[in-house]
């Protein structure tokens, strides 16, 4: 089977973020008041094929230990759903 | 003394400092050798260095890409047997995503690619990089980095401070970095990393000399 799957890499709480402190101190420039918490990360999304569900997600958890997240700075957030077949 | 000493220097694809750092090294007496990312060992090298540059485009992160390049496992090794490992700005990224140094350098602050020479104040003396030189004495070295904000957690970091693990120091922090740390070595003391570029100051014809303070403990250690 062929599972979507869709990694969201972003900072743990507390790490410093550059880029969303910038964004943060632009937004109101534009005329967007009230706007906090900005924090910036990456979506990765790729196709996976595994037997089942709970191996893809196993399979794509070692991928984030091993490559795709930095664990000293930042946490992901996994999210895998069967792939709809293309027709 | 330096001389003879045997230092590899590795070349991932995308390192870019990698003949400034020979050049400097054999000035000092050394014999600098290039080795390739691909090999599996080092030779028979006293030392290594791992240049500054781009290694492997610094896709997804810089250094994540280059710690699985199959000469990491011999460096690994090399840093596991007490041998001295210095990481040159890219370099030194990649040390902290091997895990062979803690921490993780984030974009700088201000998100400036900084190009420039600052002045950094030796923090401990008890590294390869910095034994014999007075704790506080300054040194005006370049820094050439957009990633050079140094961060790990607090637990860490009071380990750091209590293991004098923090070489060097900027005197006016550029970057952003935790206690404006610029160099950290690992609890040997025999693998340090740094932002800054020693190998470019290394001739007064570059603006300064201070580098070849640091390069030349690096390779007595060696």
């Amino acid at each position: 089977m062929t599972f979507d799957v869709l990694v969201e890499v972003r900072l743990k709480q507390g790490v410093a973020d550059p880029p969303g402190a910038t964004l943060e101190r632009a937004l109101p420039a534009l005329g967007f008041g009230g706007v906090s918490g900005v924090r910036v990360g990456k979506a990765i999304r790729m196709s996976v094929d595994a037997t089942d569900q709970a191996e893809a997600e196993a399979l794509v958890a070692a991928m984030c230990d091993r490559l795709l997240a930095n664990p000293v700075i930042e946490e992901t957030v996994i999210n895998v759903a069967e792939a709809v077949a293309a027709q | 003394m330096s001389q003879g000493r045997r230092v590899a220097v590795v070349v991932f694809p995308g390192s870019n400092c990698e003949h400034d750092a020979v050049e400097a090294l054999e000035r000092l007496g050394a014999t600098a050798e290039l080795v390739f990312h691909r090999e599996t060992t080092l030779g028979n090298a006293d030392a290594v260095v791992l240049p500054g540059g781009f290694a492997h485009g610094d896709y997804l992160r810089p250094g994540a890409i280059a710690r699985f390049s199959p000469v990491m496992s011999a460096v690994a090794e090399f840093a596991a047997a007490g041998r001295p490992v210095l990481g040159i700005c890219n370099g030194f990224q990649i040390l902290t995503e091997a895990g062979l140094l803690p921490g993780a350098l984030q974009k700088n602050q201000g998100l400036k690619f900084l190009c420039t020479t600052v002045e950094l104040e030796v923090a401990s003396n008890t590294s390869v990089l910095c034994s014999g030189i007075s704790i506080g004495t300054r040194l005006s070295i370049p820094i050439n980095h957009f990633e050079g904000n140094y961060t790990c957690d607090p637990v860490t970091y009071d380990q750091l401070v209590l293991e004098e693990r923090i070489v060097l120091r900027y005197v006016d922090n550029p970057n952003g970095s935790l206690g404006s740390i610029a160099g950290i070595c690992n609890e040997g003391g025999n693998v340090v990393g740094l932002m800054p570029h020693p190998e470019r100051a290394c001739d007064q014809l570059l603006g300064s000399e201070d580098g070849c303070v640091l390069l030349r403990s690096f390779l007595e250690a060696a």
